[in-house]
């Protein structure tokens, strides 16, 4: 297992946000997470990051209990994410971006980084917009961002925020096929998304939160079948 | 196939450029009268202030109004070691940087609880309350101050020289080695931010200025980034602040600690210069010399005039008058940027 979550729990003052969640990701999988507005999801993304720490549980990745751990420290264990609203470093460059975080993520002279970020940019088709200011970029461009400065960090586990949303839909496929390769290649991922067919064509599971909750977890064919689940989602796109 | 330049031909040309000009200003002495001097000494260690402030507020996000006290500390310190270690002023110097880097400790530690605004009002607060600390201070006159001895003062290290030199009076020569040293601590500090930006720790200042979250998740340890420019500035700026009044030779907490010679000029420097540039400050400290010395007989319409057209900089000019120009015309004297240059990518920015 590259990650354990065992009765992680989280509440901001009355409110559980992350109500006993208890998760296994073998490595190699691909996870996607569904649930309404405000089931927690992303909360579980800081939990798991450490951009939010927990109230209970245990949180291990690569057999290391880091429950208590830094965000910081466990990027250069291997966690890379992305946000749902991206967040450039809008001042640099695409390329100082993505340089930033190999240098940071990895730990390493700028020089070494070079070929390994020019690498990723031409895997996320940015590499033509390597010297353009992030602050400058379009919504594509910038959903591409997230994902190659989440990539130069060089994760083992890569958590992908919303990455399709806003997308068109060629441009969601386009997205969708780098993703793709990214995980063909043996990068753990865990993604959360609102375009379900998107999300459906990668990943190999697919678990339920509402409320904080798990409430399913197995292949996507069963699950999106359950009726708990539809009933949850109704409204939404099934 | 791929690889990483920071060289632009205008850098290339400014480190030239800055060559030559910091030879000729060693020379100058030997031209130039003791007003010039003078003058040349208030502008160098006002942008050494000024590239300071930049670095902390327009690198590192830290808009601090409390600079006051690191200069006042460092002065102070400068002043201790020569009444009461019986050093000479030259060698005091260091102590003053030395003071103002342990005062930073406990400043940063109460003022990194605060963001934003409330962060500048705590500086503030805290350069305040050093003032009034150090007016209790009776061995060095207190509240109304003290002068650095006669004998101190005659005997300041390597004035002998200058005067065989330049064949000049005592009090003239110790503002040619004051200049000298401000010559040199101006380019070390210019040269010491630029060298840093340009550093590994310059990637991640823009990073933690720019989104601290995201900064965060790539690795970059936010809260030892903070601390560290904090603890460098506080330390640069009190070695300016030992200079600045080994120079007056006469200190009192008012003047020492005061927040609109030590920081409301030097904010106005780098505004109407343009903040988060090094060009910026260089810009910003020669028109504000011109302004001083236009306006220097109006009295309060003096700071009224700066207020001003900091005001007007700030609503049409928010990356002043060196954004201006670079905006015009590409140019970055000091350059920063990392650049990828291989097949495949297009001219850039």
């Amino acid at each position: 297992m590259i990650l354990r979550l065992e009765n992680v729990s989280k509440s901001f003052g009355a409110l559980k946000v992350t109500d006993a969640v208890t998760v296994s990701v073998p490595r190699g999988e691909a996870l996607g997470i569904i649930g309404p507005n405000g089931a927690g999801k992303s909360t579980l993304f800081n939990l798991i990051t450490g951009n939010v720490l927990a109230n209970e549980g245990r949180i291990e990745f690569l057999g290391r209990d880091v429950t208590r751990a830094p965000a910081m420290e466990r990027v250069r264990m291997g966690v890379g994410r992305s946000f749902q609203i991206p967040q450039p470093f809008e001042g640099l460059t695409v390329f100082e971006n993505l340089l930033t975080a190999a240098a940071f993520g990895r730990g390493g002279r700028e020089a070494d980084m070079v070929d390994a970020c020019a690498r990723i940019l031409e895997e996320t088709e940015l590499l033509k917009k390597a010297n353009v200011v992030a602050g400058s970029l379009s919504l594509l461009d910038r959903k591409r961002l997230e994902l190659a400065r989440a990539l130069a960090t060089g994760p083992e586990l890569l958590l992908l925020d919303e990455i399709a949303g806003g997308l068109t839909e060629g441009e969601c496929k386009a997205l969708v096929e780098t993703i793709r390769a990214i995980h063909a290649r043996g990068t753990t991922i865990i993604w959360i998304e609102h375009v379900l067919h998107a999300l459906t064509s990668v990943v190999e599971r697919l678990l339920v939160l509402d409320f904080g909750r798990v409430i399913g977890i197995g292949a996507p064919d069963e699950i999106m079948a359950s009726k708990e689940v539809r009933e949850i989602y109704l409204g939404l796109e099934v | 196939m791929y690889r990483l330049t920071t060289r632009t031909r205008a850098g290339t040309a400014t480190a030239i450029a800055v060559l030559v000009l910091v030879i000729a200003g060693m020379a100058l002495p030997a031209f130039a009268s003791r007003g010039v001097i003078q003058d040349l000494f208030f502008i160098l260690t006002m942008l050494t202030l000024a590239q300071i402030w930049n670095l902390l507020a327009g690198y590192g996000g830290l808009v601090s109004v409390g600079q006051q006290a690191f200069v006042g500390i460092g002065a102070y310190a400068m002043f201790a070691g020569v009444i009461l270690l019986g050093w000479n002023p030259v060698w005091a110097i260091p102590l003053g940087g030395l003071a103002a880097l342990l005062l930073a400790i406990p400043t940063a530690y109460f003022a990194f609880r605060l963001q934003g605004a409330y962060f500048a009002i705590g500086t503030w607060v805290i350069a305040e309350v050093t003032r009034l600390l150090v007016a209790q201070w009776k061995t060095l006159g207190g509240g109304t101050g003290t002068s650095l001895p006669r004998e101190a003062t005659s005997n300041i290290l390597g004035t002998d020289l200058i005067r065989a030199l330049f064949s000049v009076r005592e009090a003239a020569a110790r503002d040619i080695l004051a200049y000298w040293l401000a010559l040199v601590l101006v380019v070390a500090v210019t040269g010491g931010i630029y060298w840093l930006l340009r550093s590994r720790l310059g990637l991640a200042l823009s990073a933690v200025r720019d989104n601290v979250e995201a900064a965060r998740s790539v690795g970059v340890d936010a809260g030892r980034i903070k601390w560290a420019v904090f603890l460098i500035a506080a330390a640069a700026t009190g070695l300016t602040g030992a200079l600045i009044f080994m120079q007056t030779a006469r200190i009192s907490p008012d003047a020492a600690f005061a927040v609109t010679d030590w920081t409301a000029y030097v904010i106005f420097i780098v505004v109407i210069g343009g903040i988060g540039t090094i060009e910026g400050p260089i810009l910003g400290v020669l028109v504000f010399f011109v302004l001083r010395s236009a306006l220097a007989d109006y009295g309060s319409w003096y700071l009224m005039t700066l207020g001003l057209i900091a005001i007007a900089v700030m609503l049409f000019a928010p990356k002043g008058l060196w954004g201006l120009i670079s905006a015009r015309s590409g140019l970055h004297l000091f350059p920063v940027r990392r650049k990828l240059v291989g097949l495949k990518i297009e001219g850039g920015i």
